[in-house]
């Protein structure tokens, strides 16, 4: 058993009880999202005790240096001092400059940080509202293309964030930012290699971001786009693929329309489906898999069985945490 | 000096190679998939890893007793003979596919078949 100490109290961790469990428990005020280590919500500083390797995953090294790590995946093995994590380690501002909706459910939001950021095409950012709010959203845009950071922010039906994002927030406004976080991202290594990215929904955001990074850095390979949705209207950037399609012969762009008859260049069926079907050897190949969990989970198994390595499959199952029924205990 | 069964078989690499072939086919049988269907199919991965290594003869520290634990929660959910055979089956055309000579291969599945009451807690 490990003894926590947080905020003056002592809170015991037994078993295979995760940090932000025991927290949870003791009824601590603490943020978190995803609770699989991925979204970076849950983020706290351990001041004192060492924390499992496991639990810093993912947090920038700047950050594991001054202890911090993710309680939801951690299972201390000693007595931990916790400290709240210190807004000005994590967090930066900036400004909304444009805003379009790209189809009735997604939005393009255009943000400048405040001070200039260094990422990936394909990471994500969280975004927090003044009053703690926060959700993380893909980037879609590419820093050595792009002078701003862009998000596809889709509407989700009980969605808070979302649904602000879209009726609410002004060019204009601030947001706090953090990040960037995900492994999901373009590798220049393998430059003649093909790769297969596969999204539905906004998950097309870090896919045409690790798209564009690719091509415009001279990736030699095929890369095959493929992008799922129900209805024509979620195939959102159409025209601006298909422009990317004839200005590179090695980008093929497939959209798949799971509802919907299929109009001329469209094809009918699920993107992941269609895409295994036009691919069915995948050895040596990377993959890339964004948006609605069940699809990512199943396109990761189908892919793995096409050949692909585990380790050349990057994942980015989009954490729907707004579609769950249960209200979040910190709201 | 003669070489250990994990030696004659390549040690880890030789697990490395086999544990794609192994998963990939537990994973198409719809008989066993289910048990297999993590969310998290690296972690999967790395507990068939330290199956086959167990019963290529490596070195590892489960007890039979970790075996019946590690596998309770399957035979809660029905696990029987039929998929230990089924997963038998796969481990035996894995070695199949990798060309280990039928001498070794005996011994593996030996290993394997050593452990089923352990696995399906009897
Ligand atoms: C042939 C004899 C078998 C041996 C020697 C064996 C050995 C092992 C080992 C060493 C682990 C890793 C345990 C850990 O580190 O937590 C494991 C896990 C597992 N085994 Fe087996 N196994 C056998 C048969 C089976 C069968 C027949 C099934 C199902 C059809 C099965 C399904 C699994 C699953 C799903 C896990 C992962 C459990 C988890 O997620 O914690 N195994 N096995």
């Amino acid at each position: 058993m490990a003894t926590l100490r947080f905020d003056g109290g002592e809170i015991p961790c037994t078993g295979d009880t995760t940090v932000l469990d025991a927290l949870l428990e003791a009824e601590q005020p603490v943020a978190f999202s995803c609770k699989t280590g991925m979204c970076l919500t849950c983020l706290l500083q351990a001041t004192e005790g060492s924390v499992p390797e496991k639990s810093q995953k993912g947090v920038k090294d700047t950050l594991t240096a001054q202890g911090y790590f993710l309680p939801c995946v951690c299972i201390p093995e000693e007595d931990l001092e916790l400290a709240s994590p210190n807004d000005a380690d994590l967090f930066s501002r900036a400004v909304v400059t444009g805003k379009e909706m790209l189809s009735p459910n997604i939005c393009r939001i255009v943000m400048e940080p405040a001070t200039p950021l260094y990422y990936r095409a394909g990471q994500f950012l969280n975004l927090r509202r003044d009053d703690g709010l926060m959700r993380s959203y893909s980037l879609a845009s590419v820093p050595h293309l792009d002078r701003q950071l862009e998000f596809h922010i889709k509407r989700l039906p009980r969605g808070k964030m979302s649904n602000w994002i879209c009726d609410e927030l002004a060019t204009g406004d601030s947001l706090d930012i953090q990040g960037p976080n995900g492994p999901c991202f373009y590798l220049p290594d393998r430059k003649q290699g093909n790769m297969l990215l596969i999204g539905n929904g906004s998950g097309l955001a870090p896919l045409i971001g690790i798209a564009r990074d690719a091509l415009h850095t001279g990736h030699a390979g095929d890369i095959h786009l493929y992008h799922g949705s129900r209805h024509v209207t979620g195939t959102y950037l159409h025209g601006e693929l298909l422009e990317l399609e004839s200005e590179f012969v090695n980008f093929h762009y497939a959209p798949c329309l799971s509802r919907d008859e299929p109009p001329a260049g469209y094809r009918a069926g699920r993107a992941e489906v269609t895409a295994i079907a036009d691919f069915p050897d995948l050895k040596d190949w990377r993959v890339y898999l964004c948006g609605y969990p069940p699809m990512v989970k199943s396109a990761r198994q189908k892919s793995y069985l096409a050949g692909a390595a585990m380790g050349d499959i990057y994942a980015d199952p989009f954490d729907l945490r707004d579609l769950r029924t249960e209200p979040r205990k910190e709201e | 000096m003669t070489d250990s069964l994990f030696d004659k078989l390549g040690g880890e690499p030789a697990v490395d190679v086999a544990v794609d072939i192994f998963y990939r086919k537990v994973l198409s049988d719809e008989s066993i998939s289910h048990f297999f269907d993590d969310t998290d199919m690296d972690e999967q991965r790395a507990k068939q890893k330290s199956f086959l290594t167990m019963v290529f003869g490596g070195p590892h520290e489960y007890t039979g007793k970790d075996m019946r634990e590690a596998h309770a929660p399957l035979v809660e959910k029905g696990l029987d003979d039929s998929h230990f055979d089924a997963v038998a089956g796969h481990l035996q055309a894995t070695l199949d596919e990798l060309g280990v000579p039928e001498d070794i291969a005996g011994e593996v599945m030996t290993i394997a078949a050593s452990t089923r009451d352990d696995v399906l807690n009897r």
